[in-house]
């Protein structure tokens, strides 16, 4: 794309010394005068002048992918006010993703995937931990780096399980009193994080 | 290109991705056992003051405070 920019960068000037009044388009203003001293050293300083560079041109290179599927998962599990897991080597995690639990290896296909509230399990060993999430997104990339972000994650012993009986209850009644498309919809995302988390402490 | 594709309810109810997010945040965090949902109610309490500005003077500010008392 650049090799035509030498050409580009010259031909500018020579369209401009030719026609003292070029009518361009998209253009309010047309200068009536060319300045000649600015084209004479304009010419010298073209043809030895490199294009201008893009923004990629300035960024680290993407992360290699490594040719042997790696034998460890490398997981950062974020969520806004902490770091759960940086960098962590785990085996497999289990993530919510909104088209159901979906197990992640190493050496997974490179995937986006949108959670939805459910429990994730990161599985190193024998050892098991999970966790309940609230929402948020999982992205996998190629060279076995699982990047897991959610608004709340909590260890299933935190919850208490009569809130969320409460709060279910709560919500059903307001899904059949709702009038608004708006207060439907709340109610609906009331009913559904609630029967999650009953979902997850029962299963 | 489907552009045509299923849309969450919420969506189609017109509540940004951002909002639902929030709402499932702040239910899970209701539903937590005592002092870890104290620590995270506090923790997600805002406090700020907007203003608009007109002809180079700030308009009435809009404060909005999750004060303890709320």
């Amino acid at each position: 794309m650049f090799k035509q920019a030498s050409r580009l960068l010259s031909r500018s000037v020579a369209a401009a010394s030719s026609k003292s009044v070029t009518t361009r388009a998209f253009s309010s203003e047309v200068p009536s005068t060319i300045d000649s001293t600015f084209v004479e050293s304009w010419k010298k300083v073209a043809p030895n002048m490199d294009p201008p560079q893009t923004p990629s041109a300035f960024m680290k290179p993407r992360p290699s992918t490594p040719s042997s599927i790696p034998t460890k998962l490398t997981v950062n599990f974020v969520l806004p006010y902490a770091s759960e897991l940086t960098g962590k080597e785990v085996d497999m995690v289990i993530i919510p993703a909104t088209t159901g639990q979906m197990g992640v290896l190493p050496g997974h296909v490179p995937t986006i995937a949108e959670l939805k509230p459910g429990i994730m399990s990161v599985h190193e060993g024998t050892d098991v931990k999970k966790y309940f999430l609230s929402s948020g997104f999982a992205l996998l990339h190629a060279n076995s780096v699982a990047d897991i972000i959610a608004i709340e994650a909590v260890p299933l012993e935190h919850i208490d399980p009569s809130q969320v009986q409460k709060g279910l209850a709560e919500f059903q009644q307001k899904l059949t009193s709702a009038t608004t498309d708006l207060e439907k919809a709340e109610a609906q995302i009331g009913v559904e994080v609630h029967s999650a988390i009953n979902a997850a402490l029962s299963g | 290109m489907a552009s045509t594709a299923a849309v969450p309810f919420w969506r189609a109810a017109g509540m940004t991705y951002i909002t639902y997010s929030n709402i499932c945040a702040n239910l899970v965090r209701n539903c937590l056992k005592e002092p870890h949902r104290a620590e995270s109610l506090a923790r997600e309490k805002v406090h700020f003051s907007l203003s608009k500005w007109a002809d180079g003077k700030a308009q009435k500010p809009v404060l909005r405070s999750d004060a303890p008392a709320v």
